[in-house]
């Protein structure tokens, strides 16, 4: 006898527009206090106490231009939030300050996210969609020197990129990029030679969001239409389909798989989470408590499993913060 | 004619005689059929036999010269055999040049396929003659442009040149095609303006077949016209004659253009199917690894509950009214929801309806399409009749006044008369389906009409029913009576009808009816027939039917040939609908004017189908007025 999905935790309110993105910061010491970053449509990032369940601190940096992309830099003190008005913000956030450090003008008027990828001691990649159509451009930061520009050949016909990961096998070896294009396909980038790997058709829609785990070279995306598609990459560096699975209802906002590759989590157009499995994508439960699409989840990244947390940003303006196969 | 000896010296003149002259008396299949075959054989290698062939058919006398011509034209089996009987008899002789190029292509349409292609592929066969072929084609393609052509004359002549133009086309040589292209785009410019005018459905057709195969010729790179149509054996008829299989190969090429087209045609598949293929899904791994699986231990929560998601649409028409006047752009789906769900939800709280019952037909006539539903146009129909039937009245009035409004599109008057047509139907016929048997005097069932093509079925039901009746009183009364309803149609027929029929002649600013609006008119028409017809029983019909005679007397000289349909079907509604004695009785001069005018229709009229419904008319009224009489009083 199955169990009813469990509720949520706790809920955040008080952001009183819709939240695109969410980011953890619960990995330090002790004293620390565990802290959500969200980004959403008014332009604030809010910097919630996950103790006390309320805002610390709202940013200010977008114009109140819609914030859809945040991320933490090595610790909750370095903030980076991307925004609608074509910027890309650093922030210092140490010892109570609020301050725009620098900033990157993109020059892209659409959705999709950037990518980060720490290469080496405070020294980042990142991977961001360029004024150009189809273009995607890496830039080191802090320097925000341009390292490459990957262009897709002509007539590839990729539309727009929708969703960027960056990574690399291991510390010393090449990164590389995994884009997700406008026309249901998802291209593996050699980022030092701007060359494209492998090209593989997952979807008939855009890709909507895609994660990958590097360890086990497998990959999910999702997109607009009913279908998720899980993929692998062998050792010649192609892609292949793997397996897809077929859902209730169409439209996938954000996938993320949880650091520990075990389980993973969708947010749909549906406003409905939902977990899988992620070794055989074993559907093991329907979250249903958001009233409006569900636009971004997050996993947690606290040391001690037990603690372990999952959000999930909709566009009824909250924030719902759920405890789900944490004891495993 | 076969044992003629060679090597002598003989006039064959003699022969030429008797040939023209059997020819003339009609025998020419009989006379042809024999010699052709021969000659045939005969002219294959022999070049002789050619020359004496070809002095045959020259020393024909003018005056049967083209029976003969006719003859061969007829009997040969192909271009080439064709070339090598008549050799250049067109170029040399006045009358036969006439026979061929003028007179068999312009002023007769009914050869067949088989004699244009004999005639159209003989011109083309030799460099002499190709200049008559380049000749014949400027005229048939005038002829094809010219506007008045188009309107007045029948049907079947316009195919005619159609199928000669086209073929005439396929004959055609690049160099040729280059010299003469930029006549070509002006005429198919012209000709297809004055089609796409047409009223009739099969006009616009052929029009738009014609001037695709004439872009495609003379562009055959790049940009080609391309319309959309339904396509039926007519159309394809007409674009497999772009294809010449010639034998003796004279134009290779445009086979080949054709084949390209054809091919391109099914690129779109195997493309199609590129892209799964891609996405084909390579064996799992998993099932051979024997890997102990960590996901066992997560036991999966109870998800019955997870269920498609329904937006759930108004319970209330007042809700609906809000939800499609509401300009709140978030509540696309709820508005999805509304539109598919009004129909039903008016059928069933008509009360509710009958409260708002104006409100909403204006607002369902305004409704646009907001997002990309499937059917929209038929869930909007199907909802105004639904209002129009539940409280017709005060919807009717409002409709027929905005029929005659300023401001609104064809589309949206047409439409206009749609819902009457169908509302008018739904309320006339006792509500079945199929349980009932009914002999063909009664209303049969009529499917929800498609549109444009209403016309077409209203006129084979009327038929039907023209039919039905002209038997019965043979037969006699051999039928049950059947359990009878009220009919609802009666107390609002002339509501439907008279509003209609007042203001026709009145322009306004954006909608004219006797001037540019002929398409509107002919509608219009059509639309008073059915009502014609589906007033039959009730109270007004004789006024309905007194109203309709004057229209149809002040409209019959109408140029459009759909117009003139339209109005013949109303004359048949009437008959069948008004009873005869009432006609007789208030109406005996109207009915003379009227059968004499018939008359004239049925004689004259370059419409066959305007011909063919005179006569019914007429026949419909002699048995009406035979019946009346026999009848016992």
């Amino acid at each position: 006898m199955a169990l009813p999905p469990p509720d949520p935790q706790f809920v955040l309110r008080g952001t009183s527009a819709a939240v695109h993105t969410l980011h953890f910061s619960c990995g330090g010491p002790e004293p620390d206090i565990p802290l959500l970053f969200s980004g959403s449509e008014n332009g604030f990032v809010h910097v919630w106490n996950l103790k006390t369940h309320r805002v610390d601190t709202a940013l200010d940096g977008h114009g109140r231009k819609s914030v859809y992309c945040v991320e933490t830099m090595g610790g909750k003190d370095r903030l980076l939030s991307q925004g609608r008005d074509q910027r890309i913000c650093l922030w210092d956030l140490a010892e109570g300050r609020t301050s725009v450090t620098d900033s990157v003008f993109t020059e892209h008027v659409g959705f999709c996210r950037c990518s980060l990828l720490k290469v080496a001691q405070g020294r980042w990649l990142m991977a961001m969609a360029a004024r150009s159509l189809e273009e995607v451009q890496i830039l080191e930061l802090p320097s925000k020197t341009s390292v490459c520009t990957l262009k897709p050949e002509v007539g590839a016909k990729l539309g727009m990129p929708m969703c960027l990961k960056l990574w690399q096998l291991s510390c010393d070896s090449q990164p590389v990029l995994l884009a997700g294009y406008e026309d249901g396909s998802v291209v593996l980038w050699n980022v030092s030679m701007g060359k494209v790997l492998s090209q593989l058709i997952c979807h008939q829609e855009p890709v909507m969001s895609l994660d990958f785990d590097a360890e086990k070279a497998k990959g999910i995306s999702g997109s607009s239409e009913k279908v998720l598609s899980i993929w692998s990459l062998n050792e010649q560096q192609n892609l292949q389909v793997y397996k897809t699975h077929e859902l209730v209802n169409a439209g996938i906002s954000d996938i993320t798989i949880r650091p520990d590759k075990k389980i993973l989590a969708t947010a749909g157009w549906d406003h409905r989470i939902r977990i899988f499995g992620w070794k055989k994508l074993k559907p093991l439960a329907v979250l249903d408590y958001h009233t409006a699409t569900v636009h971004c989840v997050s996993f947690s990244d606290h040391s001690n499993p037990q603690e372990r947390l999952l959000a999930a940003g909709s566009r009824d303006q909250r924030i719902s913060v759920w405890s789900i196969y944490a004891q495993t | 004619v076969s044992f003629i000896p060679d090597g002598l010296d003989c006039s064959i003149s003699f022969v030429s005689h008797v040939l023209g002259k059997v020819c003339v008396h009609g025998r020419q299949k009989e006379i042809l059929g024999v010699l052709v075959p021969h000659l045939t054989d005969l002219t294959k290698s022999d070049c002789i036999w050619q020359r004496i062939c070809w002095r045959l058919v020259e020393c024909v006398p003018d005056r049967w010269m083209e029976a003969v011509v006719l003859g061969f034209l007829q009997g040969a089996p192909g271009a080439d055999v064709l070339s090598r009987l008549l050799g250049n008899l067109v170029v040399k002789n006045k009358k036969a040049q006439f026979v061929v190029t003028q007179k068999m292509l312009l002023l007769q349409y009914g050869h067949t396929t088989a004699v244009l292609q004999n005639l159209l592929g003989y011109l083309s066969l030799d460099s002499l003659r190709r200049t008559l072929l380049l000749r014949v084609l400027q005229e048939l393609l005038e002829t094809w442009s010219s506007s008045s052509a188009v309107k007045h004359s029948p049907a079947e002549q316009q195919l005619y040149i159609s199928k000669a133009i086209l073929i005439c086309l396929s004959h055609l040589k690049e160099p040729e095609i280059q010299s003469c292209r930029q006549e070509l785009l002006t005429s198919m410019m012209e000709g297809v303006k004055c089609h796409l005018d047409s009223s009739l459905p099969q006009l616009r057709r052929l029009g738009m077949v014609v001037a695709e195969s004439i872009s495609l010729k003379i562009n055959t790179e790049g940009l080609v016209l391309k319309f959309e149509y339904e396509e039926d054996n007519e159309t394809r008829e007409l674009k497999s004659l772009l294809v010449q299989t010639p034998p003796f190969c004279v134009v290779p090429s445009l086979p080949d253009d054709e084949s390209e087209k054809a091919g391109a045609a099914l690129p779109l598949v195997p493309e199609s199917n590129e892209k799964p293929h891609t996405a084909a899904p390579v064996m799992p791994d998993e099932e051979l690894d024997a890997e102990l699986d960590s996901d066992d231990d997560l036991t999966p929560y109870d998800m019955s509950e997870d269920k498609e998601l329904k937006i759930k649409a108004p319970v209330y028409i007042r809700d609906c009214i809000e939800v499609l006047t509401g300009s709140r752009s978030e509540d696309v789906d709820k508005w999805e929801a509304t539109v598919k769900a009004l129909e039903s939800l008016v059928r069933k709280n008509p009360a509710a309806t009958r409260e708002v019952s104006v409100e909403l037909a204006k607002i369902l006539l305004h409704l646009e399409e907001k997002t990309c539903i499937e059917g929209f146009v038929e869930l909007r129909q199907r909802a105004q009749v639904a209002v129009l039937t539940t409280d017709p009245i005060p919807v009717v009035k409002y409709l027929t006044s905005q029929f005659y409004s300023l401001n609104y599109s064809l589309r949206q008057r047409m439409d206009i008369l749609d819902i009457l047509v169908l509302a008018a139907q739904e309320l006339s016929c006792p509500k079945f389906h199929g349980k009932t048997k009914h002999s063909g005097a009664q209303k049969p069932y009529i499917q929800l009409l498609p549109g444009s093509d209403s016309s077409k079925d209203w006129r084979r039901i009327v038929d039907e029913r023209i039919k039905s009746k002209t038997r019965r009183f043979a037969m006699g009364q051999s039928h049950v009576e059947l359990a009878s309803r009220p009919n609802k149609f009666n107390s609002v027929a002339g509501h439907f009808f008279f509003p209609l029929i007042q203001h026709f002649d009145r322009p306004l600013t954006t909608f004219d009816l006797l001037g540019e609006d002929h398409l509107v008119l002919g509608r219009l028409v059509h639309t008073l027939a059915i009502l014609m017809y589906l007033a039959v029983n009730t109270v007004a019909v004789t006024a309905m039917g007194k109203a309709l005679l004057e229209f149809v007397w002040s409209l019959r000289f109408h140029t459009d040939s759909y117009v003139r349909q339209g109005l013949l079907s109303c004359i048949s509604s009437l008959l069948l609908s008004v009873p005869m004695e009432r006609i007789l009785a208030d109406m005996t001069e109207e009915l003379l004017e009227t059968q004499s005018w018939l008359g004239d229709v049925m004689e004259k009229d370059p419409d066959g189908d305007c011909r063919r419904l005179a006569l019914q008319n007429l026949l419909l009224m002699e048995n009406l007025k035979k019946k009346l009489e026999t009848v016992p009083s």
